[in-house]
This record gives C-alpha cells, sequence and structure tokens, in this order.
C-alpha cells in the first residue's frame, strides 16, 4: 500500500512539477521544497492532490515546507489522518 | 518594557540567518537623480562613485526627464503636496479623474482605478472579484505581488508550468465545476523577461469561460507597436478582463499603480478593494507628473521605438561576445552564469568597471538559474550601450566564460 502510494505521489510530483526535457529524477527521499523542486507558492497544487486523493483537509498548520519536503515526509503526514 | 531580551535574541538571530544564507540586502545610497549616469555611495562611507545604470526600470527614461519635472512642479503648485485622505472622503481631484481616463484610453480597456501602487492593486482586486466557489489559475512564476493577493482571497488556487499551455488546458479542464475562473499571469516576467503567451491564453479563456488578468507592470509604456503593453504586443487588445500596472516603472517611476479593465470589476474596486479603500489617494504631484509621461507617449513613440533598437544592439552584440544570455525581445536581459558566486563576482568587478548591475540567484531566481539582469532603458544613449558592452566582455574574459555554453560554465564554477 505504502509503496502504490509513494510510487503514485513521486509520479504526480514529475507530471506536476518537473519540465519535460529535465534529467532530474526524484525518489521518496529527494527534497522537494529546500531544492527548490517545488516552491513555497507552487506546493499548493500538491496539497490539493492529497486532499481530493484521500477526500481529507489538510489544515494550513500542518502544510508546512518541512511536512511536504520529500515524499517519505508526505507519508509521515499522512499517517495522522489514518489514510495510510 | 516590552520588547524583551527574548524577542530581540529572536530578530536577531534571523538576521543573522539571513545574512548566512547569503541574502542579506544592502542598500546603496544614490546621491543623484534616477537616470543612465548616478553617483553612488556604496559601500556605505565610500566617496560617491559614477556609474552607469543598468539596474533601473527606467524602460523609457522619463523618470527625470524635464518635462515629467515640470509637470511634477506645476502640479505641486496647482494641487498641493498631500490630500490627508482616502479617495472616497476628500482624496479625489479632477487631475485623478483625468489620469484614470488617460490611462483606460492608452490601456484600451473600459475603465481604471488608480491604487497607491501595483502591489496594492494586486493585493486587493483578487478578493473583490472572486470568492470561494471560484478558481484562480496561475503561472507558476508570477510575481510576488499576485501571490500574496491570491492568498488573501478566498477562491481556490492553482496554477501551471510556466508559461505551459498544455498544463494550464489541465488545470481550465479540472476546475469546470467552480463558478468563475480566472486565469493570471504577467505580461512580461521579471526575471527572465520572457512574455506570456497571452493569444493562446485568451483562446484558452475563451474555451473554457475564464476571465484573464495581466499583470504588465514590465511592459506598460512600450511592449507592443504604440506601447499599450502585452497585450498589443500579442494582438489581443479589448480581450483582456484586468490589467495591473504600475506608473513605477516606465510611466516616470514614481510610484502608484492602477487595475485597468470591465467597468463592473473597476467600480467594485471602487466599492470594496481593501488597500484602496484604506490608503492614502495618490499624491497629486504624482498624477501630474504621470498625466504628462501618458502625454509623451501617446504623441511619439520614440522612445519605445529607442528602446527596442537598443535591446536589439545589446543582446546582438553580447551574443557576438559570447555570453549566454536568454533569448527574447525585451529590455529585462539575464546574462545566465547559473552560479550564485559567479553573478555576484561578476556584479563587483562590472561596478568597478562603472557598470552598475545585479547579480540574482536562488531564491529569486530558481537554484542554479544564477545571473545578471541588464535592464536597458531609451535614457541610455548608444556609448552608454557600449561601454557596458566593453566592461561585460572585460570582466567574462577575466572569468574565462565568453563562448561557453550552460555546462561548460557549470563544470567551471559549479551550480
Amino acid at each position: 500500500m505504502t509503496e502504490d502510494l509513494k510510487k503514485a505521489i513521486i509520479d504526480y510530483v514529475k507530471k506536476e512539477y518537473l519540465e519535460e526535457d529535465t534529467q532530474d529524477d526524484i525518489n521518496e527521499s529527494t527534497p522537494l521544497i529546500s531544492s527548490g523542486i517545488v516552491d513555497s507558492f507552487s506546493m499548493v497544487s500538491l496539497k490539493t492532490f492529497l486532499e481530493k486523493k484521500f477526500n481529507i483537509k489538510i489544515p494550513d498548520d500542518k502544510a508546512t515546507p518541512e511536512a511536504f519536503d520529500t515524499v517519505n515526509n508526505i507519508i509521515n503526514l499522512l499517517k495522522e489522518f489514518k489514510v495510510v | 518594557m516590552a520588547y524583551s531580551e527574548k524577542a530581540k535574541g529572536y530578530f536577531s538571530t534571523e538576521l543573522e540567518g539571513i545574512k548566512e544564507a547569503g541574502t542579506f540586502k544592502e542598500e546603496r545610497s544614490i546621491e543623484s537623480p534616477q537616470a543612465a549616469n548616478i553617483k553612488v555611495e556604496f559601500p556605505t562611507g565610500s566617496p560617491p562613485k559614477e556609474v552607469l545604470n543598468f539596474c533601473a526600470n527606467n524602460y523609457l527614461g522619463l523618470s527625470s526627464h524635464p518635462e515629467v519635472v515640470a509637470a511634477a512642479h506645476e502640479g505641486l503648485n496647482e494641487r498641493g503636496y498631500g490630500m490627508s485622505s482616502v479617495r472616497f472622503i476628500c482624496g479625489t481631484q479632477d487631475i485623478h479623474k483625468d489620469l484614470e481616463t488617460k490611462l483606460t484610453e492608452f490601456l484600451g480597456t473600459e475603465d481604471t482605478i488608480l491604487f497607491p501602487s501595483c502591489m496594492d492593486a494586486n493585493a486587493g482586486v483578487f478578493d473583490v472579484v472572486l470568492d470561494k466557489e471560484d478558481a484562480m489559475i496561475a503561472d507558476r512564476l508570477v510575481h510576488a505581488s499576485i501571490v500574496d493577493g491570491m492568498r488573501l482571497c478566498k477562491a481556490q488556487l492553482y496554477n501551471y508550468k510556466h508559461s505551459n499551455m498544455e498544463h494550464l488546458e489541465e488545470k481550465l479542464k479540472e476546475t469546470q465545476d467552480c463558478r468563475f475562473r480566472m486565469v493570471i499571469t504577467d505580461g512580461v516576467f521579471s526575471m527572465d523577461g520572457d512574455i506570456a503567451k497571452l493569444d493562446e491564453i485568451c483562446n484558452l479563456a475563451d474555451k473554457y469561460d475564464a476571465m484573464v488578468l495581466v499583470d504588465d507592470s514590465h511592459a506598460t509604456g512600450f511592449m507592443g507597436k504604440t506601447g499599450r503593453g502585452t497585450h498589443e504586443h500579442c494582438g489581443v487588445l479589448g480581450r483582456i478582463d484586468i490589467i495591473t500596472s504600475t506608473l513605477g516603472k516606465a510611466l516616470g517611476g514614481a510610484s502608484g499603480g492602477c487595475v485597468s479593465g470591465r467597468k463592473e470589476i473597476v467600480e467594485l474596486c471602487r466599492q470594496r478593494a481593501r488597500p484602496y479603500l484604506f490608503s492614502n489617494t495618490v499624491p497629486p504631484v504624482i498624477v501630474a507628473a504621470a498625466s504628462k509621461v501618458l502625454d509623451i507617449i501617446s504623441k511619439t513613440t520614440d522612445r519605445r521605438d529607442k528602446l527596442e533598437e537598443h535591446t536589439k544592439y545589446f543582446r546582438a552584440k553580447m551574443t557576438e561576445a559570447g555570453f549566454d544570455i536568454k533569448e527574447g525581445i525585451h529590455p529585462i536581459v539575464p546574462i545566465m552564469l547559473y552560479n550564485a558566486k559567479l553573478a555576484q563576482d561578476m556584479a563587483r568587478d562590472l561596478y568597478g568597471e562603472g557598470i552598475y548591475v545585479i547579480g540574482f540567484s536562488f531564491p529569486v531566481v530558481p537554484k542554479g538559474q544564477a545571473r545578471i539582469r541588464v535592464q536597458i532603458s531609451a535614457g541610455h544613449g548608444r556609448e552608454h550601450i557600449d561601454r557596458a558592452i566593453a566592461a561585460f566582455t572585460k570582466i567574462g574574459e577575466k572569468y574565462k566564460i565568453l563562448g561557453k555554453q550552460k555546462n561548460e560554465i557549470i563544470e567551471m564554477y559549479g551550480l
């Protein structure tokens, strides 16, 4: 389950944020926000994606750059909502 | 005293953190009017140095133009210094209404409302027009003032990859259930000088029944054949629902901004936009001078034509000299260096040569995209442009980057 979920999030991040001609690749521990792949403004798409996928509402105080910085961190965040 | 040691310590640590991150901004004192030639005291305490300014938004060279300064004096004499009021109490003079009418005519819209700045225009407009059942779909590289304005609005926020029309279309499809959608973009993006694809954006907006908002701050006055802006350049005059722009760049460069567009939206801003309602009116002296600027640029396109010519010349000569520059036609010319330290070092050396430019790096631009941003002005003479090219070439040789491609520069200096 967790592996499928990781893959789904990685696929979304690649499609949503990486340019087609990029050579960057990402895995579950790649920093997304602190590396600049996803900026704090663009992070909203990722939040909306997760909220729609799991039918949850992530409050602003939980949707921090740290909580979204890696796919592993995101999985940990989702565990708080008991959807993983 | 409530300013505790704890608070003081916290703020000091924050400041140290900014310095350690290399993002601490030091202001340089200029001891002359804004122009191509300026006198700068930098570092603080050193004797003023005469340099050529290549980092102002003074695109049309009107910031200190004698006719504009004279109009400002006249405004000051005829209508006074301050209004001590917001617009709707006793802060609206005849000249405010005249300037709004002139801007409407110049931009080819239905109506215009002045704001204290374009930052305020962007901070106010979204909350007035959209609500929680609506969607804002913004380019990822829109200006910080738009990001802040959208954060103040309850509408759902979506964004699309920079200038990527397929991605924009996906987002338009995704939001079809919303009451209203608004596509939001800069006309010209301030770090790369690239131009939004407004023709394609308008076509998509028509197809999916969305409004379009363009912040044209880096275009009003000189983009397009008669300088109306990016909408003229892209052939979509009359198709942009909301244009926000500034008087603080090409249009005299003092301050002030506007929302121009559909008349109902402009009127709603007069009734509800908080930065408009709760800020003082734009001072008469600025209104009078901005009005003169519009007279000057409506009468002749000489200045924007000169700017276009200078830009073409500078871009061609810098490419010929072997610099890696972002292609385009805008007077914002990014000289790509990729490495943050290299950008800072070269900007410092260019200053030593009498050329004032600024190096930009992360987080202002994406990581690994450090550059020096050159801004050309109609206030420059050809000899100024030539001096800049010569200085860049000398410094480029020093750092051995002339004729080098991106990967070669990265290999030499790292990211």
